[in-house]
């Protein structure tokens, strides 16, 4: 009864169990929100799994690689839409990667300080158009203007390589190609940058003053010094391509009937055969082979940004332990 | 003998040819990505001019054949959406950042990072297919059976969460340790030091996350698709209906071939790139000023 007659001890205690539950409260609530970012990332494996069940029970793993996509006898197969998401995609790449080390290489290298500033902040707006506007301009835009001066002149003059022959379209692979050429090089371009200013001056100023030229200080130093950065960021940029629907669904043509050897004629992919089929499938078959190809598309893209977060990981390493 | 000359030949001139080329190649890679930019951006404006007008933003979509007509349920729809999955997402978002930059070990840290980052991965219309899986197709926890704004805004603050919470990560390890410290020294418990110092110096940074991720949200439509995107052609304010959406009209406009649909498509573009590009450009300032603030107190 004591401490209860001196006023300070009891304050000090109710202040502790205070400060104890308020700790320890704010404690559990952040690690609950923590706790449901993992959850959700379990939940969405496990519903999608789920959904895609009756579907991978029904055909096994032959659906990966069975060619017919048929609502109407009910015999769905994703094989023409694996390939065109890996042909749309690494054909994106392949156009981005070398602008945007370029890009990089030009804002970091070469570029006066006065225009690094906002050509780097453009560049980094056309990453803020969202796909749905560029997928717009693709189909209003860039599709007709494709059909009428850019296939013709392919075809013309380097017809006798297989891509470029068959008839010009308005939309097909190579419009989708470019179109997710243009959302990759924002991020490509600006993860280079980076990396590329990163590069400690002292040793770009050493192979200078060894009599390099500024190129050849670019491909003996500064691009060996950040070459797994850039490897991550074209993943990167891969991953983004690999996932988008709207822009593909809206350029590529959505054919069902396979894939032709031509860049000029249509194809389709995982995803925007999902955008389009939003408006409703019809059997229940239908919308599990539906989550099957989701399901597909998530291992796809969960490998790819794996391995760009382990080459990061691994060029963190090696860049801590250099120095 | 002749006069010693400064040109260059032999090796080092093919060196310095080489030299040139790949600097001509680098700035001509530059310019083809900003003309590209200047290019789309010009071809949205130069066709929507022509659709924008009071109507425009007043009027429901044009009767079929017809013309005039405007977007006002999908803005409607598009605020309706952001603002309630704003709401969802960014509390959350705050809470896992306080959570890793506060009370988290390294390496438990480091692993919430790299799920947000997996998450942040996801292709956008994997979430919404995850979204009408559980509150579309099926009721969940006695919501749900069909299309509405609760489940588009859901699949919504899914696409916001990892970025509001990587942003405010990045200002909270911004906080100099010498404010907390001090906070302590003085007998104040860690939760009031962290909701009373922390948060409101870092709520710039907090503030421009969020801004950049409405930013990001406000055109998604690949995660509304099957989550919100059937609707009339009214204005509607229930969020347990669906609405529709900016970036759902541009999409099903862009593939008529109805010129005035068409030309609304690109109106609607316009302000959905107005607006999109106003957010990121007015969070990206504001974040390089809470950066260099922040910077200076050390």
């Amino acid at each position: 009864m004591e401490a209860a007659a001196d006023p300070v001890s009891v304050l000090r205690r109710t202040r502790h169990t205070l400060d104890r539950v308020g700790d320890s409260g704010l404690r559990l609530i952040t690690a609950a929100a923590a706790a449901l970012v993992v959850l959700i990332i379990v939940a969405i494996i496990w519903k999608v799994i789920d959904g895609a069940w009756p579907a991978v029970h029904h055909f096994g793993l032959g659906f990966i690689w069975n060619t017919e996509w048929n609502p109407v006898t009910g015999v769905f197969g994703a094989r023409w839409l694996i390939l065109g998401t890996l042909e749309i995609s690494f054909g994106a790449v392949l156009i981005a990667a070398p602008l945007s080390i370029a890009i990089g290489l030009f804002l970091s290298e070469l570029a006066p300080p006065a225009i690094r500033g906002p050509i780097g902040s453009l560049i980094e707006m056309l990453a803020a158009v969202p796909s749905v506007v560029v997928g717009l301009w693709g189909i209003l835009v860039l599709g007709p203007f494709m059909r009428s001066d850019i296939e013709p002149f392919l075809h013309d003059y380097l017809g006798w390589i297989p891509i470029f022959s068959g008839s010009p379209s308005q939309n097909g692979v190579l419009i989708a190609i470019v179109v997710l050429t243009m959302m990759i090089i924002p991020i490509t371009s600006s993860i280079c940058r980076e990396l590329f200013s990163g590069v400690p001056r002292d040793i770009k100023e050493a192979s200078i003053g060894l009599g390099a030229t500024h190129w050849e200080m670019v491909r003996g130093v500064v691009v060996p010094h950040v070459r797994g950065g850039v490897v991550a960021g074209v993943i990167l940029g891969l991953g983004r391509a690999l996932g988008e629907a709207i822009a593909v669904t809206q350029v590529i043509g959505n054919s069902l009937r396979g894939l032709g050897i031509s860049l000029f004629g249509p194809g389709n992919s995982l995803a925007s055969q999902l955008a389009t089929e939003y408006q409703g499938a019809g059997t229940n078959l239908e919308v599990s082979a539906l989550f099957y190809l989701a399901l597909l598309l998530l291992a796809i893209t969960f490998v790819t940004n794996f391995v760009a977060q382990r080459i990061v990981h691994r060029f963190d390493r090696a860049h801590a332990g250099a120095h | 003998m002749e006069p010693m000359s400064l040109k260059a030949t032999g090796r080092s001139r093919k060196r310095l040819r080489t030299n040139r080329i790949a600097q001509a190649t680098a700035v001509f890679a530059a310019l083809i990505a900003v003309s590209l930019l200047g290019i789309l951006v010009l071809s949205v404006l130069l066709r929507a001019i022509p659709a924008l007008n009071i109507d425009f933003f007043t009027k429901g979509p044009p009767v079929f054949g017809a013309g005039g007509g405007g977007i006002a349920p999908a803005l409607v729809g598009t605020g309706l959406l952001i603002v309630i999955a704003t709401a969802m997402s960014v509390p959350i978002g705050v809470l896992v950042a306080i959570f890793v930059s506060e009370f988290a070990s390294r390496r438990v840290g480091n692993q919430i990072r790299l799920a947000l980052d997996v998450l942040n991965g996801f292709p956008s219309i994997v979430i919404g297919i995850f979204v009408f899986a559980l509150v579309v197709k099926t009721k969940f926890l006695g919501v749900g059976h069909h299309q509405s704004v609760y489940a588009g805004s859901f699949a919504l603050a899914i696409i916001m969460l990892p970025l509001v919470a990587r942003t405010t990560m990045e200002v909270l390890a911004l906080v100099p340790n010498s404010l907390r410290d001090a906070s302590t020294a003085l007998g104040v418990p860690k939760w009031r030091t962290t909701l009373s110092i922390v948060l409101p110096t870092a709520l710039g940074g907090i503030v421009t996350g969020t801004t950049l991720a409405v930013a990001r949200a406000a055109g998604e439509t690949a995660p509304l698709l099957f989550t919100c995107s059937i609707a009339g052609s009214l204005v509607n304010w229930d969020p347990a209906t669906s609405v529709t959406s900016i970036p759902v009209t541009i999409f099903e406009y862009s593939e008529q071939a109805d010129r005035h649909l068409n030309q609304q498509a690109w109106a609607a573009a316009f302000v959905l790139i107005a607006f999109v590009l106003a957010t990121s450009l007015v969070s990206r300032l504001m974040l390089d000023r809470s950066r260099r603030k922040l910077g200076q107190t050390h």
